[in-house]
């Protein structure tokens, strides 16, 4: 089910909390949602689940608009909000109970839909305490169960892995992978390598508007701008191979690397890969090539880059 | 409407299952069946006659404080724990909310009266009984009540702290159960005739006396009305700027 959410503003009093921000989600994938605190995440979800509406532009889930038919679009979505709320005195089962008859789960399907999420979520030890009487983790697997009760064609999880331990934050992400593989998911987070790990696509916004849209691979791509080679020779006289580097004609700035004496930091001139003629060079002196990688930007590097200002405030 | 009576099962049993309808219950029967039975100038024996009246005059008060204890979390504990924000994003309007909510508490004010029946059978077999005023005396608490939670509700709908809910819900009630009343008398004309309009004592007591007229529902009901339109505004207001 594609959602298209179509030039959407949204004001909190004077401050402009989602800047006509436009963007499409098609059916299979997984987005992962980044920005820095205050960027309009949550507030873009929370328009998209119908529970604030903006004020202007709008949002169709599967052709669906969220203002004119608020109770079909809820009913297609399975929505994790942020810091997971849950009614604490309640057991489970009566709660996915209570959330399941909510999402229009037909009563003769009821009791086989809660047992299935249970289980698929690792809650079956549990399921006879009541919520408030679990762990954070063994929480957000409720809050993952009730969100899937329904089998919805659209997940919507708002940070899912905040306050999981490690292997807990593994286990939620085989999870929504396995889940997005026939759903759309949207996935919100600050944790950067969760949003690698996990999406097949990344929006970064910042101050309400997009700021960079892509996957993983095209963004590090994107940012990364000139070749940086790490190369390691491990013969000849150390300033002589860098004398050698510097005079190949693709190679812009030679650096020694700080952490190993052997190793230089070999950046390209723009549009140009010095690889081939490194490997030549010291084939031609017969030198022993023992590195020779690209330095990849990671996404931490790109988010920096692209909402810096912000959020060194 | 189904979606409505999911929410008002779910309270209900709430209530039952974090002792508060158990409370409720037990001090309510105690309190109204001390003062019915047992004490004071007022209680059955001591009037010598077959009447509800007592048990319908203490009702009103105990109910008074009561509800307002009731209802405070309602709203106020789904703001507090975020909860109304999993509840709305279900397919349910703000509308079905507060109704869903209300309709539970009113359902547990209409179980702790209908275990007061006992009471009437009891009375009814000591003596001639008007069974006319007592079943109006029942309508007469249910509306009461109806009007209280509603009040209620819309005191938790518009705060996050259930202390607050409850005692701005006193205060709400106090205007309509005490105040309106008191300050009729020192105003004459149409200040007085709308204050003691607004006084709850006054529709009740004549309900009570078995006497309904359209002006007593009317009364009844519009506060009912305004008290969870009232409440569904303030969920609403999340969207206004």
């Amino acid at each position: 089910m594609d959602i298209n959410v179509n030039e959407i503003t949204k004001l909190y009093g004077p401050q402009k909390a989602l800047d006509n921000l436009s963007f499409k989600v098609k059916t299979g994938e997984i987005l992962g949602f980044l920005g820095p605190n205050g960027a309009g995440k949550t507030t873009t979800m929370k328009a998209i689940t119908c529970f604030i509406s903006p004020n202007s532009g709008d949002i169709t889930v599967g052709g669906v608009s969220v203002l004119q038919q608020p109770d079909k679009v809820k009913s297609n979505i399975g929505y994790l909000p942020e810091n997971n709320p849950l009614y604490l005195d309640m057991p489970i089962m009566d709660y996915l109970k209570f959330i399941g008859e909510l999402q229009g789960v037909k009563k003769s399907e009821l009791d086989n839909r809660v047992k299935e999420m249970v289980l698929k979520c690792g809650l079956n030890d549990e399921k006879h305490k009541k919520i408030g009487e679990l762990s954070k983790g063994y929480r957000q697997r409720v809050g993952l169960a009730q969100a899937l009760i329904h089998n919805p064609e659209v997940l919507i999880l708002d940070e899912p892995t905040t306050g999981l331990d490690p292997n807990q934050i593994i286990e939620i992400r085989e999870l929504i992978k396995e889940i997005g593989k026939e759903k759309t998911v949207i996935l919100s987070s600050h944790i950067l390598a969760e949003v690698e790990a996990t999406c097949d696509r990344v929006l970064i916004i910042n101050k309400g508007k997009i700021v960079a849209d892509g996957t993983p691979s095209e963004l590090r791509h994107k940012a990364q701008g000139n070749e940086v080679l790490k190369v390691a020779i491990n013969s000849g006289e150390r300033n002589e191979v860098y004398e050698a580097l510097k005079h190949i004609s693709e190679v812009d700035v030679v650096s020694f690397a700080n952490d190993e004496m052997t190793a230089f930091e070999v950046e390209s001139k723009p549009q140009t890969s010095s690889c081939e003629a490194i490997f030549k060079m010291c084939a031609a002196k017969g030198w022993y090539l023992t590195q020779l990688t690209p330095i990849e930007k990671n996404l931490e590097d790109i988010f920096r880059e692209l909402t810096g200002g912000t959020s060194a405030n | 409407m189904k979606q409505i009576w999911i929410i008002t099962k779910k309270e209900l049993k709430g209530y039952f299952d974090s002792l508060m309808a158990y409370i409720m219950i037990v001090v309510f029967l105690g309190l109204s069946g001390f003062f019915t039975w047992l004490y004071g100038n007022n209680d059955v024996f001591f009037i010598n006659r077959a009447t509800m009246q007592p048990f319908f005059g203490i009702a009103y008060w105990t109910l008074f404080i009561f509800i307002p204890a009731l209802t405070m979390k309602q709203m106020a504990e789904e703001y507090k724990t975020g909860t109304i924000e999993l509840m709305l994003t279900k397919p349910i309007s703000d509308w079905q909310v507060v109704t869903g909510k209300f309709l539970s508490t009113f359902l547990l004010i209409v179980i702790s009266l209908a275990l007061t029946i006992p009471y009437y059978i009891s009375i009814a077999s000591i003596g001639p009984i008007d069974h006319g005023s007592v079943l109006t005396g029942y309508l007469g608490l249910l509306l009461m009540s109806a009007a209280y939670i509603s009040l209620g509700i819309f005191a938790s709908s518009i705060t996050s702290n259930q202390i607050v809910a409850f005692l701005l819900a006193l205060i709400i009630g106090i205007f309509f159960q005490i105040l309106f009343g008191i300050t009729s008398t020192a105003f004459s004309g149409i200040t007085g005739d709308v204050l003691s309009y607004m006084d709850m004592q006054y529709h009740y007591n004549s309900i009570t006396r078995g006497v309904i007229d359209s002006k007593n529902l009317v009364y009844f009901g519009s506060i009912i009305l305004i008290g969870l339109m009232a409440s569904e505004l303030s969920l609403v207001k999340r969207n206004i700027n």
